[in-house]
């Protein structure tokens, strides 16, 4: 039943694929074409025809747009025709990314786990904290990255954890939220039947609130997987010229290499994607252990 | 309470009253309620809904806290009696935690009350057995049907050494045909393991086939009107159901529904 629903998937998402390739080819056309022109007349050079300049168009060194097969050159030269160990592989600049990501992640989990239990456990903590937390989100990130990074910095705290701790300022907040969810959706009955036994409250929370949250856990950690990832760039932004796919957007963006960003923009995708598949997959182990209904 | 009075009486209940505080002002759920239930009773409380019939069988599994009166379990104050855990409960829905199997249900009250494990095999297997869920051990509750699902909720209030068994519409939920054929499980279990059992129902036939006494309630303040001691044999094939006897005792509870509803007749 799944797996043929997933098998019909494939192709409307291939339809969609190729849908936005087209529109990309048409879309870096469009917005390189007259840069192209104009450096034909800077030349001197008259009388292209019509698929010489297209093909011009489409391999230009600096394009506003840079067209698919270009950022797949790219891409490809600077993952497997480099050493992982050179400073040009994305590779390496991933993987300085990822170790951030999942390292905010994982204490940002657990952060989030912790507050939610407190915050179900404890009337006062509900009250005192959800505001704080709420609040804590509505602050923009790109403004607070800088100041975590130069302050720690300061106290000679730099290159992974800072990155982390940004990387974990963003994924706790949907653990947290999820949990305390998923915390108090045990059904009456089952807690009342757990008060007939006069089951201690350690062991209503493992019994039946920890169960019960689990679904509620992994949906959280799908939001927060990506978070993390988000936070770990933008933490990479203001260290200049460091490693990891921040720095190389930024170095990027600094010399006009749009290939090169959009190169590193399609690792870090590339990245999201096989976090989140992680996580649903660690979902699906669990559901499976958990006998749900497939 | 003497010694003497303890090994006799299960629950013992003088004047109760609740009177819940909502939103809508003050509602009485039960006025006025004195009853005792002996060991070895099946005991049903019958009556429209809000007659609180499911309030007292609360009360007494110390989930809802009377607001009038006297009530004891087992000699004790109901708080006392489930610390010590001496009855089972059996809600109308099964309850079942969906991510357990059946003999995982089974073992929760075991496992929380801190039973060995040889102990956990042995009454889930034991139990198991006498609610005729053989065989279905390592299924999950989604795979069995409503009716399985709720002896095996019976198995699990059975699998710890409760002697009182609180019962609230267990089979309301359930189909007339499946219901028949539990009720009749039911009164077999009850002959082999000799619990107390106090049972809610809303259905007339149910209460005379299954109880010593049945408990006739009504609404507004939830009240008893009739206490019915029944005269059926203890050996009740399901045909008895159309004897004079049986129906003259249902005769009798309908009366007594009847009566709580005009309020000229409160006994």
């Amino acid at each position: 039943m799944i797996s043929a629903q997933r098998q019909s998937n494939i192709g409307p998402i291939l339809a969609v694929v190729a849908a936005l390739i087209v529109l990309w080819y048409l879309g870096a056309v469009g917005m390189n074409w007259g840069i192209q022109s104009d450096s034909y007349q800077r030349a001197g050079t008259t009388g292209v025809s019509f698929s010489q300049q297209l093909s011009d168009v489409l391999s230009q060194e600096k394009p506003i747009l840079p067209a698919p097969h270009q950022v797949l050159a790219e891409f490809w030269k600077n993952t497997v025709q480099q050493a992982v160990t050179s400073k040009k592989s994305l590779v390496y600049h991933g993987w300085i990314t990822l170790s951030a990501t999942l390292l905010g992640f994982a204490i940002g989990t657990l952060f989030g786990i912790g507050l939610a239990v407190f915050i179900v456990h404890n009337a006062a903590m509900d009250r005192s904290l959800m505001p704080w937390i709420i609040a804590s989100q509505t602050v923009p990130i790109l403004a607070i990255a800088p100041m975590v990074i130069v302050v720690l910095n300061a106290v000679g705290i730099s290159g992974l954890v800072p990155k982390a701790l940004i990387s974990t300022y963003l994924s706790f907040f949907p653990v947290v939220v999820g949990m305390v969810t998923g915390f108090r959706s045990p059904e009456a009955l089952q807690l009342d039947l757990m008060r007939t036994y006069n089951a201690s409250r350690v062991q209503v929370f493992f019994k039946v609130r920890w169960p019960t949250a689990l679904p509620f856990l992994f949906t959280s950690m799908k939001v927060g997987v990506a978070a993390s990832l988000v936070g770990a760039i933008v933490g990479e932004l203001p260290a200049g010229g460091g490693s990891g796919i921040g720095a190389r957007l930024l170095a990027g963006s600094y010399y006009g290499q749009t290939i090169q960003i959009w190169a590193a923009l399609m690792a870090a995708a590339l990245l999201a994607g096989a976090l989140i598949a992680s996580v649903g997959f660690a979902e699906r182990v669990t559901n499976r252990l958990l006998g749900v209904r497939a | 309470m003497t010694d003497g009075g303890k090994s006799h009486t299960v629950v013992e209940a003088q004047g109760l009253g609740l009177t819940f505080n909502t939103a809508d002002g003050d509602v009485e759920a039960l006025s006025n309620v004195s009853l005792d239930i002996r060991r070895g009773d099946f005991v049903s409380f019958i009556g429209p809904s809000g007659c609180g019939k499911t309030t007292f069988l609360r009360v007494i599994a110390d989930l809802e806290q009377p607001t009038a009166g006297r009530i004891t379990v087992n000699g004790l104050s109901p708080a006392e009696a489930r610390m010590q855990r001496s009855y089972g409960y059996v809600f109308q829905a099964p309850a079942l935690f969906p991510w357990r199997t059946i003999e995982k249900n089974v073992a929760l009250p075991l496992e929380i009350m801190g039973y060995s494990d040889a102990e956990r095999r042995d009454r889930i297997a034991r139990t198991l057995d006498l609610v005729n869920l053989k065989g279905f051990e390592k299924k999950f509750p989604w795979q069995l049907s409503g009716g399985m699902q709720q002896r095996a909720s019976i198995a699990r209030a059975l699998a710890f050494d409760a002697d009182l068994l609180l019962m609230d519409e267990p089979f309301g939920a359930l189909d007339e045909i499946v219901r028949d054929y539990l009720n009749a499980e039911l009164l077999k279990l009850w002959a082999r393991t000799k619990k107390t059992i106090a049972f809610v129902t809303h259905s007339i036939p149910e209460a005379v086939y299954l109880s010593t006494k049945i408990v006739v309630m009504s609404p507004r303040p939830g009240r008893v009107t009739d206490i019915i001691e029944s005269t059926l044999p203890a050996e009740r094939p399901l045909d008895i159901r159309e004897t004079p006897e049986f129906l003259a005792i249902a005769h009798r509870v309908r009366e007594g529904l009847r009566a709580g509803h005009s309020y000229e007749h409160t006994e």
